[in-house]
């Protein structure tokens, strides 16, 4: 049996077989219209009347509506789960609200025009667990995401929250907790995958005094929302994880740094610090236990640099987020120079779990060296996008075919055979060809071949995606990102990104590869911080997994995906062409001409190179250019 | 621990460590020069140009000014890889950098083009990604060209750390990056007080001082005008590094003959108006301290102190010592008194100083120190653009034969050449006022209590029952501390000097930059040797200043006086402060 | 007599709405990312003025509030439009074509890169990376209203129906 169904057994249980309509709240089902519904749902109730609870209310026999944080399923938002049946119904509009109401809440019907219908066998799926993107995960640190109501303590204590700090503050020492984290394995999801228990030793040991915890939730990777959707969806689980850390390092206060661009996240945090501080969890004595715990939720300000530490402390330290050389490490002196741990969002939100079952049964998910899962942020051109959460050491080809669904075009449709690459790790990262879909993913493998876990994003790419185009992209945004404090990153990003647009504009000669090759590394070995020494990454990848692709562009000013502007040569294929005319409508500068019913030709002079004819061909004669 | 385990290696060699504070201080001490632009030992580590890179066996490479030294660590600082990498980011520097180095200001003593020099850059394999932006030549004193910054941020941290005020500061980010004054504003907008010291540090030409050859070259060539010179003591002990001689080198005679060759009429020392200073300034001292009003009483003398008091203290500003600085009573004097004695009109004299100073280029244009839109001081060159005129000149420096100074002006004792070492006002100061206090000519000159390095310096002079508390501070930031610990009762003085510079105008930002390490210290050295070996060092046994007042200066303090030698203040606005309109 | 007088200049009147801000802040210095950020709901940008009174009254250098200002994104230091428009060029937007949209907008509003607020000082269009919505990619945001799944004609119908209700012209 699957975690998963674990959990669904479990939130029914502690709801005692009760009904309850969870509407997801999740920023995505919410740009869907997901707050619409959830009026709808009030509304039809009140019709109806039917008592119910907007609020987790054990006594209760009434159904309870909530609202949960997302649930990973974006594209098919807005969700609304029905309980105890574990019902899912995707892309639900108001307008479908009495329907529901009166059949499945009444009658205990399915309606199945609003279940997924899974792709490949054409079933309609019931719930989670015939959903193939939900049946192959196992959502460990996930477990309340999109279950729970993300701004209700109540509910949050009633499954068990809080219990492993309670005893961390109560029943444990200091190096028992850091001894379960270090048994546990537990390496860090910000990125680097370093030992959370080491890390916990070295601020443990930092002479006694001011201490500092920080979670850092400023996901910066452009195309990664994992600590996001924690925040959001159960924020008191990273609470729980940033009690502990406190209690094990000997800090009395901590600081949650959300980027700017997650008000939601913000704004749940706070929230959750606020009802803590309400119930007594957080203030002068946590649990009775006689030590004070204070917690400041801060919003960053838009710099992805700022999710490197000595950046993160400095902006919150109110200064421009530049890193500083290491040593001195946070731990010795961090935040106001006083030790600080530094984790991430995702890394705490596993402490209570682990903490609660035990270092061995972490242990028993993922691989020796990777135990555990991971999130990761699936997106690109996959069927199914969406938060998912893995065992390391998953292989891509689960993930991607399995989980994703596989391979889409352009316009969306499943053409498994399109797939070309799998970009992960967002700007520090690397890319995964198809002869990598048996590669395990987990911290050791993926750096042996070039990538690495990084935050977490998985941005899977069809054929039409220029690989030259994706290392300008991700050079483009470290460059836009780049502190701007040492020589390598901030010209040398800069000139990467000057020569993949000679790349890509035809102006390259192949001697430029090997400069190119050259300042990558030179840009990797000598920057000062983790931005620097990583921006390289996507370049080198690329150039090692498709130099050809390079070659293409640089030898023959040639790009085979179609996608370079400055290289691609429209034309149309007379053998295709049947001279309906429709390319000669859609063309803005009227460069194609021809007869009605004869091939059509077009005029590369006049041509813009826009790509309206190849949308509009419905015979897809028009090549050389992407629609 | 035995000396072998605390030993690391440094390209093979074992080195002990012995309290360096970072790799590279060490790698130094061993004798190998790692090149540098963001590193500065009085300054917090940046770690920014990673030019220091270095191999540490198992780590990679790692920035030497950042990394402490641990026992054991295996050095390599000349890998084909590291030398690679820092011709890389030369390169990547002058791709985006304004290359001019024939007219540059900073031609002959830039860091990145000796660095690309030395690396054998040959050839940028980089595009110039240069967006040229335009110039800053609002302030007087200096001259701000973002075309040619490598963003190393050391001026940054000196305007910042040494003197405590932040006028610029980094702006923008990522390509953008620029080391700006607030909102991007002119220097001349903003509490920027011409210190100069971020001259010293900038590795290139971004930030060089204001020079004024061209016009004094102008002066000198034209007929109708009678040119003169004032020469601070600073400069003897400097100039002489221009042309290869040791930092503290005495060549006062070399610098006055030098002038003549260029053509100035008379050749004055300013240390004749230190002399002056001493008078008016110990004798304002001892009046304040008889009433016990106005104490403690801070010295005026430089100019970058006093608009920084008008800046930020300006509560502060009756304390000040009413009196010029020399340089200024000197101007007031030489055009009062000059055009009588050489028969010509006022408007056709021009008074020219040399100073080790930024600060007096400023200072000699603000509105108080003119008459009828006639400026007292018409150009101040610094030592740096005096050696460069001479070379200009074609004057061979070192086998000029010395000579003296003109008369009266030129007459000094060495209590006014003290004026270039911090410290020295004060032990010029006291050679004066105790002598006046007691009555009783003073056993011995020296008042080594005064003199040192520390950034603070305090001392209490008895004299005929009367307690002096002088106290030395030389940095603004050092200042600023002080001027704190006063108002909140930790300390109590009657009289503190305060120079900008650091270890004062001996370390002027118009000194040449030395790259000797203790080049400071035998500067300041070579002026208490000049003390030593000339005929006076008490100023008031300076008898052309004597002469001075029975000839029309009237009484020491007196009304006349005050008229030429005394000043006033005004309060400032910060940058922060000033609204949008006054900008330019 | 060695004491000074020690009255710092606290006289100028600031905008009360500032001073609350800053107070709320106990005028702590540390706390300028925040203050800088209510201060730009405040004010819907960063105002010359209000970065000076800022400077002055936490006792910092002009420059160094300038230069925090700057570093970050979010910080406007001039007026933007009263519908910010923010357009998703993260990974998962990028690789689904957010950049068309983009050049659709820009050519409604008569914007480029550099020029990023309309004429009538109602859009302000700019690119951000990744809202946290790439399952919807590509993603584009106003105000504070998300909308996924975008295309360049939705987005322009979307700026002409706000524009419609400003009673504009097109
Ligand atoms: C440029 C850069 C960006 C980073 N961004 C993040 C981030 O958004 N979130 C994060 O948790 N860690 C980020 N990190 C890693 C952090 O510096 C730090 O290692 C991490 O938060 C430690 O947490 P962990 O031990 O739990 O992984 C970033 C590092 C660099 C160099
Ligand atoms: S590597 Fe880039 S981001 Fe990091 S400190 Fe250097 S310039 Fe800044
Ligand atoms: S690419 Fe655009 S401009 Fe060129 S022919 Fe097709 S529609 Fe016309
Ligand atoms: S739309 Fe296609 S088939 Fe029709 S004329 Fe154009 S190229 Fe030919
Ligand atoms: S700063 Fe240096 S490298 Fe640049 S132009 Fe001046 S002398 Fe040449
Ligand atoms: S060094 Fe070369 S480039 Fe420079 S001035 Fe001399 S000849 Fe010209
Ligand atoms: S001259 Fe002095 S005050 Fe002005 S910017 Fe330079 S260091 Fe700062
Ligand atoms: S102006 Fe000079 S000292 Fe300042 S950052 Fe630029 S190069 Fe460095
Ligand atoms: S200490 Fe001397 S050189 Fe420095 S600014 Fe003051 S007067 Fe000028
Ligand atoms: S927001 Fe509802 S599934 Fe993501
Ligand atoms: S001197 Fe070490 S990085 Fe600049
Ligand atoms: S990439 Fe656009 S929302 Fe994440």
């Amino acid at each position: 049996m699957t975690a998963l169904q674990d959990q669904t057994r479990e939130v029914g249980a502690t709801a005692a077989g009760k009904r309850r309509v969870i509407v997801c709240a999740g920023t995505g089902c919410v740009s869907n219209g997901a707050l619409k519904v959830h009026a709808a749902f009030t509304h039809a109730l009140e019709e109806g009347a039917i008592p119910f609870d907007l609020q987790f209310k054990p006594e209760s026999g009434h159904l309870h509506l909530s609202k949960s944080g997302c649930q990973g399923f974006c594209q098919m938002g807005p969700l609304v789960t029905i309980l105890p049946e574990g019902i899912l119904y995707t892309r639900v509009k108001p307008e479908d609200v009495h329907e529901i109401v009166a059949a499945t809440v009444g009658r205990g019907e399915v309606l199945t025009r609003l279940l997924y219908v899974d792709p490949v066998t054409r079933g309609a799926c019931k719930g989670y667990a015939e959903i193939p993107f939900y049946k192959r995960q196992t959502r460990y640190v996930l477990k309340d995401c999109g279950w729970i109501d993300p701004e209700d303590l109540g509910e949050y204590l009633s499954m068990g929250g809080y219990e492993a700090a309670k005893r961390a503050y109560l029943a444990m020492s200091d190096e028992a907790i850091v001894g379960v984290v270090t048994a546990s394995g537990l390496r860090g999801r910000g990125g680097g995958g370093f030992p959370t228990g080491r890390k916990w030793e070295a601020a443990r040991r930092a002479p006694a005094g001011k201490k500092y915890v920080i979670c850092n939730g400023d996901e910066g990777d452009p195309g990664a929302f994992m600590d996001r959707s924690v925040m959001e969806g159960d924020p008191h689980r990273v609470l729980e994880g940033i009690l502990i850390a406190a209690r094990a390092i000997g800090a009395d206060e901590a600081y949650v740094y959300v980027r700017a661009e997650y008000p939601l996240a913000v704004k749940r945090m706070r929230r959750a610090v606020h009802d803590a501080e309400a119930a007594g969890i957080l203030g002068d004595s946590v649990f009775g236990s006689g030590r004070p715990m204070r917690c400041v939720v801060m919003e960053g300000a838009g710099a992805f640099v700022c999710g490197e530490e000595t950046a993160l402390m400095a902006s919150i330290e109110g200064l421009r987020g530049m890193p500083a050389p290491k040593p001195p490490f946070p731990a010795q002196a961090g935040l106001w120079g006083k030790p600080t741990l530094i984790n991430n969002v995702e890394t705490l939100a596993q402490i209570p779990r682990i903490l609660n079952d035990g270092p061995e049964a972490y242990r028993a998910m993922g691989t020796e060296k990777s135990p555990g899962t991971k999130t990761f942020a699936l997106t690109g051109h996959v069927v199914n996008t969406g938060l998912i959460e893995v065992p390391f050491g998953t292989t891509l080809r689960e993930v991607v075919l399995e989980i994703g669904g596989g391979i889409t075009d352009a316009r969306g449709k499943a053409r498994g055979e399109m797939f070309k690459a799998v970009q992960i790790g967002g700007p520090s990262g690397g890319c995964l060809t198809p002869e990598m879909l048996d590669l395990p993913l987990d911290f050791d493998s993926l750096k042996s071949v070039g990538a690495m876990v990084g935050s977490g994003g998985l941005v899977a790419m069809n054929q039409e995606t220029c690989m030259v185009g994706i290392a300008r992209f991700f050079m483009q945004f470290t460059q836009r990102e780049s502190c701007g404090k040492c020589v390598l990153c901030r010209e040398g990003t800069r000139q990467l990104l000057g020569m993949l647009d000679e790349v890509m504009e035809g102006r390259a000669e192949p001697e430029d590869l090997l400069r190119m090759e050259e300042l990558a590394r030179a840009v990797q070995k000598g920057s000062l911080c983790g931005l620097g020494k990583t921006a390289p990454n996507p370049v080198l990848s690329t150039l090692k997994y498709f130099r050809g692709e390079y070659e293409q562009h640089v030898l023959h000013k040639h790009c085979p995906t179609g996608a370079c502007k400055a290289l691609a040569k429209p034309h149309i294929v007379e053998a295709l062409c049947k001279g309906c005319g429709l390319c000669v409508k859609a063309c803005p500068v009227g460069a194609i001409t021809g007869e009605r019913k004869k091939a059509h030709a077009l005029d590369l002079k006049t041509c813009l190179k826009c790509g309206a004819c190849a949308a509009a061909c419905k015979l897809h004669a028009i090549h050389g250019v992407l629609p | 621990m035995t000396t072998t385990e605390n030993t690391l290696q440094i390209d093979g060699r074992r080195v002990a460590i012995d309290g360096e504070r970072n790799l590279l201080e060490l790698i130094r001490k061993s004798g190998i020069q790692l090149p540098t632009f963001c590193y500065h030992s009085d300054l917090s580590v940046y770690g920014a140009c990673r030019l220091c890179l270095v191999e540490v066996e198992g780590r990679g490479l790692s920035g030497a000014c950042s990394t402490p030294p641990e026992p054991g660590m295996n050095l390599r600082t000349n890998t084909d890889e590291i030398r690679e990498i820092r011709k890389i980011s030369v390169e990547l520097l002058l791709a985006n950098h304004d290359n001019q180095c024939p007219t540059c200001p900073k031609s002959d003593g830039c860091g990145l083009q000796r660095l690309a020099h030395q690396l054998g850059v040959e050839k940028v394999r980089y595009k110039s990604v240069l967006t040229r932006k335009p110039i800053d030549a609002s302030s007087h004193a200096l001259v701000r060209d973002p075309n040619k910054c490598v963003l190393c941020g050391d001026c940054v941290r000196v305007c910042r750390e040494i003197q405590g005020i932040g006028a610029i500061d980094f702006a923008h980010r990522g390509h953008e990056a620029a080391v700006l004054p607030a909102f991007g504003s002119g220097l001349a907008q903003v509490e920027c007080v011409n210190c100069g010291q971020c001259t010293v540090v900038c590795p290139t030409g971004a930030l060089s001082p204001k020079p004024e050859m061209d016009e004094t070259w102008r002066d000198l060539s034209d007929p109708d005008l009678t040119v003169v010179a004032q020469v601070a003591p600073a400069v003897r002990v400097a100039l002489g590094e221009a042309f290869g001689l040791p930092p503290g080198t005495l060549s006062t005679g070399q610098v006055v003959a030098a002038l003549r060759r260029l053509g100035f009429r008379h050749v004055y020392d300013t240390a004749f108006a230190a002399d002056l200073t001493v008078m008016e300034e110990g004798t304002e001292l001892l009046g304040r301290v008889m009433k016990r009003e106005k104490l403690p009483q801070f010295t005026s003398c430089c100019p970058a102190w006093v608009k920084y008091a008008e800046h930020f203290l300006p509560e502060l500003l009756p304390q000040l010592s009413t009196c010029r600085s020399p340089q200024q009573m000197f101007g007031a004097l030489l055009k009062d008194r000059l055009p009588q004695s050489l028969g010509i009109p006022r408007e056709k004299l021009r008074v020219v100083s040399v100073m080790p100073c930024t600060a007096k280029k400023y200072e000699a244009r603000r509105g108080e120190f003119a008459k009828d839109g006639q400026p007292d001081v018409d150009r101040v060159l610094t030592t740096q653009e005096l050696a460069r005129m001479v070379k200009a000149a074609g004057i061979l420096f070192h086998e000029l034969e010395p000579e003296s100074f003109d008369m009266p002006f030129g007459l000094a004792s060495g209590a006014g050449v003290l004026f270039a070492n911090s410290g020295g006002v004060t032990e010029a100061a006291l050679r004066f006022a105790v002598e006046k206090i007691t009555g009783e000519p003073l056993p011995g000159v020296d008042f080594h209590e005064v003199r040192g390095e520390a950034g603070l310096r305090e001392a209490t002079i008895r004299a005929g029952g009367l307690e002096l508390r002088v106290a030395i501070v030389h940095g603004l930031g050092n200042a600023k501390a002080l001027v704190e610990a006063v108002r909140e009762g930790r300390a109590a003085y009657d009289f503190v000097e305060v120079m900008s510079c650091p270890g004062g105008c001996v370390n002027g930002a118009g000194q040449p930059v030395g790259r000797e390490r203790d080049g400071r210290k035998k500067r300041a050295r070579g002026i208490y040797e000049a003390d030593k070996t000339m005929p006076l060092h008490k100023s008031q046994e300076n008898v052309f200043v004597g002469a001075c007042y029975a000839a029309g200066l009237g009484d020491i303090g007196g009304e006349k006086a005050h008229a030429l030698l005394h000043t006033h203040y005004h309060g400032r606005p910060l940058a922060a402060e000033t609204r949008s309109e006054e900008r330019e | 007599m060695t004491t000074l007088s020690c009255e710092t200049p606290e006289t100028q009147d600031h905008a009360p709405a500032l001073m609350k801000i800053l107070e709320r802040h106990e005028r702590r210095r540390d706390r300028l990312i925040p203050i800088l950020q209510e201060v730009q709901e405040e004010f819907g940008y960063l105002p010359e003025e209000q970065l000076k009174a800022i400077a002055a009254v936490l006792d910092l250098p002009a420059a160094h509030v300038f230069g925090v200002a700057t570093f970050y994104t979010h910080f406007a230091l001039e007026a933007r439009g009263k519908y910010v428009v923010k357009l998703c060029d993260g990974t998962a937007c990028h690789v689904k074509a957010s950049i068309p949209i983009l050049e659709a907008l820009q050519k409604r509003l008569g914007l480029s890169d550099r020029k990023k607020t309309s004429a009538d000082a109602l859009f302000t269009v700019e690119t951000v990376a990744c809202l946290g919505a790439c399952g919807l990619a590509p993603v584009m945001v106003i105000n504070e209203e998300v909308f996924g799944q975008m295309t360049p004609q939705r987005a322009v119908e979307l700026v002409d129906e706000l524009a419609r209700k400003e009673g504009g012209a097109p």
